[in-house]
């Protein structure tokens, strides 16, 4: 292998990675702060791409020249942002605030019961084969300190990071932010205590808007959106929030990132076809010798099983 | 009146502590009740049973352990796959249908207790993603080494049980080709021991170590109970029992198929009958698969069959057909039960009071 395809190889799994990480810090803020695996996140991912490709389609003859398309890009992703974070705030809404109180297994089920709805939904609104995701910018691959950096992972970068680092400042620096970690801290320590209503909205919207963002950068990505993309996609985001260590923002990221440079790897060097095998290989490994994740705090004994 | 109602529930109650009679005698007798239609749905209805059998296994793990299992079809998958491999004549092994099923059985208990032992210190949420992993694992594993399990077409001409055997003058092998009604017997028959096996071990120390973990693991392990032990043996015998399920449907179809039928989508939909039928009761795991899975292979053909009928210029496909919605109707069925009968069809006695109480 060539240091340049081990480049190419490494930039596809950190991009791929970032958009792991986004999805997977919906999971690990909806943990945090409810204490549920929030199992239909993937599927509100996989709604914000065909909004995406509705979207676009909308937009008119495509692709544009490379500033006016990366502008129409941000916002169609702005627009998904809010629609899925809309949509996650509805689902815990209708669905799981009456079950506040009831045991975990009763609301994983309920999850799953709504990740069935929006397959459903994806299924009807785009079909049931891969629909190529619109090309909005003039693909011209540019050179940069000696790697070829495709349109599209500029693209995704563009997306990705500014998410990361808006949310970084939104968690750290400011009073809301501080406010939603203490309740993430309060809820870990007293087993199954959600935290005040209000905060639980906002995280399901963070999560979800996050979400959103995600879905049009995979969409640029993988070229396509499948209705199956929240169980394909978000399986390896879930993974990645587990390994991070579910409940901690950084530790989603960081899983992210990892899962997609592993994926990457075996994509790169076993074929793609044994990619899913070794991320959760992987992710049973770490976990049989760190159980808490990467970066989660160990469990008391009580809460241990 | 009085006396009607009483003596209604009296049979009510009558059915809830002996139902294993009834259910069973009207499994068995369904094949002469069914005998023109049996060749058709024969076939199906012993699916049914098969898994019938892996929610009962799923059920040790989720409903008596308490612990959340989402990769359960994975055993069904390793179960066919090693009865295949010791059993096909392609293979050198060729031992027979009796002892594979044994030494499968036994295989996939071992790679249920390892499964276990790798993941003892963890909670159940993250258990419940790492066997979802798990059963990923398994499935790519399936489909990648095709020297071994045949690929995407998985090992086909598993002959069927009793190959070569005679018995009372019946060519037994042959017998289980032209009739299927002799593999539904003998699947019957697997379920009824798996139900008196389950039934007697929920009252052995085992079973109530289990259920004593699910209840409170701090208050068990100060009597005593070894979360180590409940943990192995519960992944263990949920494994035998789903390996066994496994090992039936492979012989059944005569392959172990294709690989995606033992991914992640088989294991929730095990779970989502179980839960729909109640938690750790076994009539009502019964019942949930039967409408979970009966509603896939008889109800939506049927009814899609109908509606093409109605109007017969729609496309198989279209949004107009029940098949399409089925997602969304299994959905809101399960969410429909957790919101307001979290506790299945036919719950369990102690899962009623213990749902009761949390929600207060």
């Amino acid at each position: 292998m060539t240091l340049a395809s081990f480049l190419h190889q490494c930039l596809i799994g950190l991009t791929s990675g970032g958009i792991l990480g986004l999805i997977a810090v919906g999971y690990t803020l909806v943990y945090g702060t409810v204490g549920l695996i929030h199992f239909a996140h993937g599927d509100v991912v996989m709604l914000g791409g065909c909004l995406a490709v509705t979207l676009l389609a909308l937009a008119g003859p495509l692709p544009l020249e490379p500033v006016a398309g990366s502008l129409l890009v941000m916002l169609v992703a702005l627009c998904c942002g809010l629609f899925c974070g809309g949509l996650n705030v509805l689902i815990d809404r209708v669905i799981y605030r009456p079950l506040r109180q009831a045991p975990p297994l009763t609301l994983l089920v309920s999850a799953v019961g709504v990740s069935f709805i929006l397959m459903n939904v994806g299924l009807l609104w785009i079909g049931p084969t891969d629909q190529a995701f619109p090309e909005a910018v003039m693909t011209g691959d540019r050179l940069a300190a000696g790697v070829w950096l495709p349109t599209g992972d500029l693209l995704v970068l563009a997306i990705v990071l500014p998410a990361f680092v808006g949310l970084s400042v939104l968690l750290r620096r400011t009073g809301f932010g501080r406010s939603l970690r203490s309740v993430a801290a309060v809820a870990r320590a007293s087993s199954r205590t959600s935290g005040p209503e209000r905060f639980i909205t906002a995280t399901f919207f963070l999560g979800g808007f996050l979400g959103g963002l995600a879905s049009v950068a995979a969409g640029i990505h993988a070229t396509t959106v499948n209705y199956q993309l929240g169980y394909q996609t978000g399986l390896y985001a879930l993974s990645a929030a587990v390994l991070g260590g579910i409940g901690s923002v950084p530790g989603a990221i960081v899983g992210g990132l990892l899962v997609g440079l592993v994926r990457a790897a075996s994509v790169a060097l076993v074929g793609p076809r044994w990619a899913v095998a070794t991320v959760f290989f992987m992710l049973i490994v770490v976990l049989a010798f760190r159980p808490q994740g990467l970066f989660g705090r160990p469990v008391a004994a009580g809460r241990a099983a | 009146m009085t006396a009607g109602k009483l003596h209604l529930s009296g049979l009510l109650r009558w059915l809830a502590r002996r139902w294993e009679v009834p259910t069973f005698g009207l499994l068995a007798l369904a094949p002469w009740a069914l005998a023109d239609a049996f060749g058709g749905i024969g076939g199906p209805l012993t699916s049914v049973l098969i898994l019938c059998i892996a929610a009962l296994g799923l059920n040790v793990v989720v409903g008596l352990a308490g612990l959340l299992h989402l990769g359960i079809a994975a055993f069904m998958g390793i179960g066919g796959l090693l009865l295949a491999i010791l059993t096909v004549p392609t293979n050198p092994l060729e031992i027979g249908f009796l002892p594979a099923l044994v030494i499968s059985i036994l295989i996939t208990a071992a790679v249920g207790s390892l499964l276990a032992a790798a993941t003892l210190r963890l909670r159940s949420d993250s258990l419940a993603v790492v066997t979802l992993g798990f059963g990923e694992v398994v499935r790519a594993l399936l489909g990648n080494l095709e020297q071994i399990t045949g690929g995407m077409q998985g090992l086909s001409s598993v002959p069927p049980p009793g190959a070569g055997l005679t018995l009372a003058g019946i060519d037994l092998g042959r017998a289980f080709v032209v009739d299927p009604r002799w593999f539904y017997f003998l699947a019957l028959a697997c379920l009824v021991a798996v139900v008196l096996f389950l039934r007697g071990l929920e009252r052995s120390a085992v079973g109530r170590g289990w259920i004593a973990f699910r209840e409170d693991p701090v208050a068990a392990a100060t009597v005593g109970i070894s979360t180590t032990q409940v943990r192995l043996s519960a992944f263990a015998i949920a494994a035998a029992i789903t390996g066994l399920a496994g090992c039936l449907s492979a012989a059944n179809l005569g392959t172990t198929g294709d690989p995606h039928s033992y991914g992640f989508g088989r294991s929730v939909a095990v779970l989502c009958a179980v839960i729909l039928g109640g938690l750790g009761s076994l009539p009502g795991i019964l019942l949930g698969v039967g409408i979970l899975f009966g509603l896939d292979i008889v109800v939506i053909p049927a009814a899609d069959a109908w509606l093409q009928q109605l109007q017969p210029a729609a496309s198989a496909a279209g949004p107009l057909t029940v098949g399409s919605w089925r997602l969304a109707l299994v959905g809101l069925a399960l969410i429909a039960m957790m919101r307001f009968r979290p506790e299945g069809l036919l719950p369990s006695r102690r899962l009623v009071t213990e749902l009761r109480e949390s929600h207060r």
